[in-house]
């Protein structure tokens, strides 16, 4: 079992979770995901690791509440416990000799950027951040943001932060401004990660992506995280979940993810009515 | 000729069982397995015993049930076999103890499977568990992988007094026995039967333990304080045919058809939250005993046609007779002589399958015979997923982050066979790991050499 000892609302639908796993919290690095089941009757789903840190022995995950699983885990609270919670799998992102970055995240895709944001500074790479919401509500840590870069542009879709725009828009503008990025971290919804890849490919700026298909086991056991990537079968869970953006078919990608589509709207269902028999109860 | 024939297994039917998760074959009670069981002959040079990779006393074992004394056989069996409940259920018998049976020469061969079932079953139900004080030795070793032939190393290690400790990357213990064979041939409450036996032992199991990650072999010997490993990881990994159209949606691994419905039970859904989709219409490309669980289990899923497709003919297929039989039962359609060669989809889902039709050649320096695709005979099958079940190789997760460790082209470990003794010192492995996928009781057989070889390593190292 392992201890939920900090729990953070970052918005309606966004959750913070730190879990005392001091194992996986030894060896993780940014870019590796865990994979954790609530409970008995649970199912496994993989979550990049947002931060950890090795000497309180903790991971920290922060979701989306989109399916019964999320549901199901945004009602544990501070000293509840998960069931099963295991890592670090896939492989850590590897930046060698980056001087220039731009590091982009899309909605939730922030908490993923931020720990590769975090050792690009800490390596002592220039980093611009740039983040994406559909409306000023939704920003996630920002203020985590601040303190692991040198820039940090927050664009909102409908402007309400006044910054209106998408975080292609920006990064577009950064680089005609002169900024010479070589290497750019797209992290976040699929359509993002496409257009941010279509952008950089234009102006041959090396660009990685974080794949987070459905997955079983997270070893390459089961294969169902397949990705098509320069023509060839990956397993995101072993080959990745980093990528090469220019490489990677989107288009089948963003198929793929809507495999268990209907299943995950009776998940949302069944959880939806268990917890307002909670509320019901209360 | 009465004696020639075995006592028949009730099984359920095969229009019920299709519909159903629960176990196909029903087992034997007393009175069949008495009569079963005074069938052998007790041959004096025991042939049986030659066909069987763990050496289980079979003569022995029989003798007493044919008297009634089901707990003694236990015993018996016990003293070489860790796992006699699961044994009795997938063994391929017939390859087998059965094989040399000399019973088989006039008739069928005594039910040796079945009657390994009875008494471990008989045990489960009736018998005492004595758990006797094992004394320590002080030694720890390290079992990567909880399937059966982890589970075998461990259990003869514990019982030589060294401090075991099994290492799962799943959340549950048992490997194959729990994600791959399903519960209608090898019921899940009857594996952790068998995996508590080990814990009562003293056996320890840490699960969401996954080796190569989250710690490494070298650190499990230098800083974990385990004196010898046996790694029997499995083959894990699954192989695809690259064709087009195998990314559809719709188009699984065996590997993961398998884990969502028996680890996950995808088929309880929604009361688990596990989904498995499969539509109306299944093709399972495959002829082994996977692909037979896997029709199988799309049958029971309430799929309309299930069809099996296998690019040789029935008589090449590795599957078991049984499962065969099985399957065929239970209204599964065999396409044989049939191979894939692409995926139709339609917005990104699965459609049709479209095959060629092969033709048999000459044998192959295996003796299998060849096959060569007729042309123009290609045809399509109306399918909404694909499983494809056309093997495994074994993980790379250790090989890759154990540079020491001799791996050959497969990918699988290099051992010394007599001793399971891998290229690194005090690592031993066994089971699919190093031969690739095979089965259970070859895993459990390199399982109990590997203990054996441990136990001598480390009290020469003394």
């Amino acid at each position: 079992m392992y201890k939920i000892l900090r729990k953070e609302i970052l918005n309606d639908t966004v959750t913070l979770i730190e879990v005392y796993a001091p194992k996986i919290a030894k060896k993780a690095e940014p870019g590796q995901f865990i994979i954790l089941r609530v409970n008995d009757q649970g199912e496994r789903v993989p979550f990049t690791i947002a931060d950890f840190d090795r000497e309180k022995g903790t991971v920290t995950i922060i979701f989306q509440i989109v399916g019964g699983t999320t549901m199901l885990l945004n009602t544990l609270n501070e000293g509840d416990e998960i069931l099963d919670f295991v890592g670090p799998l896939g492989v850590a992102s590897h930046f060698d000799d980056v001087k220039n970055v731009a590091v982009i995240g899309g909605g939730l895709g922030t908490a993923i950027a931020y720990p590769q944001a975090k050792k690009l500074n800490k390596l002592g790479a220039k980093v611009d951040m740039i983040t994406g919401f559909r409306n000023k509500d939704l920003v996630i840590i920002e203020d985590m943001c601040k303190n692991v870069c040198d820039n940090l542009y927050v664009m909102t879709d409908d402007g309400s932060n006044g910054n209106k725009g998408f975080v292609t828009q920006k990064l577009e503008e950064l680089i005609n401004s002169g900024k010479n990025y070589d290497l750019v971290i797209a992290i976040g919804p699929l359509v993002m990660m496409k257009a941010v890849s279509e952008l950089t490919k234009k102006y041959g700026i090396k660009t990685i992506v974080s794949m987070n298909p459905v997955m079983i086991d997270g070893t390459g056991m089961c294969g169902g995280c397949r990705i098509t990537v320069g023509g060839e079968t990956k397993f995101a869970c072993v080959d990745g979940p980093d990528f090469d953006g220019h490489l990677v078919d989107f288009d089948s990608a963003i198929l793929r993810s809507k495999m268990f589509k209907d299943a995950e709207n009776q998940g949302r269902e069944k959880h939806s009515c268990r917890m307002e028999g909670f509320e019901n109860g209360r | 000729m009465e004696d020639n024939f075995r006592v028949p297994m009730p099984h359920q039917d095969p229009d019920v069982r299709n519909k159903n998760f629960s176990e196909v074959a029903l087992g034997y009670t007393a009175e069949m397995a008495i009569k079963e069981a005074k069938r052998c002959l007790n041959c004096k040079h025991k042939p049986c015993m030659k066909g069987c990779p763990v050496m289980v006393k079979i003569p022995e074992f029989i003798a007493l049930v044919a008297d009634g004394k089901f707990e003694e056989a236990y015993k018996v069996i016990a003293e070489t076999s860790t796992l006699p409940a699961v044994c009795g259920r997938v063994c391929p018998q017939e390859k087998q103890c059965e094989k040399y049976c000399v019973r088989g020469i006039k008739g069928e061969p005594v039910s040796i499977g079945r009657l390994e079932r009875f008494v471990a079953d008989w045990h489960i139900k009736n018998g005492k568990n004595e758990i006797k004080s094992i004394e320590k030795n002080g030694k720890k070793v390290a079992i990567i992988g909880s399937g059966p032939a982890g589970l075998t190393c461990a259990g003869d290690l514990a019982k030589l007094g060294y401090d075991v400790t099994v290492f799962e990357a799943l959340h549950t213990a048992g490997g194959v026995l729990m994600y791959g064979i399903p519960e209608f041939r090898l019921p899940k409450t009857i594996v952790q039967t068998e995996i508590d036996n080990l814990t009562k032992m003293g056996v320890k199991i840490e699960t969401n333990m996954v080796i190569g990650k989250v710690l490494s072999v070298d650190e499990l010997l230098e800083k974990e304080g385990f004196d010898a490993a046996f790694i029997g990881t499995g083959a894990g990994l699954p192989s695809f045919m690259n064709i087009e159209g195998e990314n559809l949606n719709g188009v699984y691994s065996a590997n993961e058809f398998l884990t969502r419905i028996n680890l996950l039970k995808a088929y309880k859904f929604p009361e688990y939250d596990t989904p498995i989709y499969i539509g109306k219409n299944v093709a399972v490309v495959g002829g082994g005993n996977v692909a037979m669980d896997a029709v199988r289990c799309a049958v029971r899923l309430g799929a309309e046609n299930v069809y099996l497709v296998y690019r040789r003919s029935e008589e090449e297929m590795p599957a078991r007779l049984e499962e065969v039989a099985h399957a065929k039962e239970e209204g599964i359609e065999f396409k044989l002589l049939t191979n894939p060669i692409k995926i139709h989809g339609e917005d990104g889902w699965v459609k049709k399958l479209e095959c060629v039709r092969m033709e048999l050649k000459e044998k192959d320096e295996k003796g299998r015979r060849q096959v060569a695709p007729i042309e123009n005979s290609e045809f399509m099958i109306d399918v909404d997923s694909v499983v494809m079940a056309i093997g495994q190789s074994p993980n790379p997760l250790i090989r890759n982050t154990t540079p020491d460790l001799e791996t050959n082209q497969r990918g699988c470990f290099v051992v010394n066979e007599e001793t399971c003794a891998t290229s690194k010192e005090g690592v031993y492995a066994g089971g699919d790991a190093v031969s690739g996928a095979a089965t259970v009781i070859l895993a459990m057989g390199a399982g109990k050499t590997a203990a054996k070889s441990i136990d001598e390593y480390l009290k020469n190292k003394e």
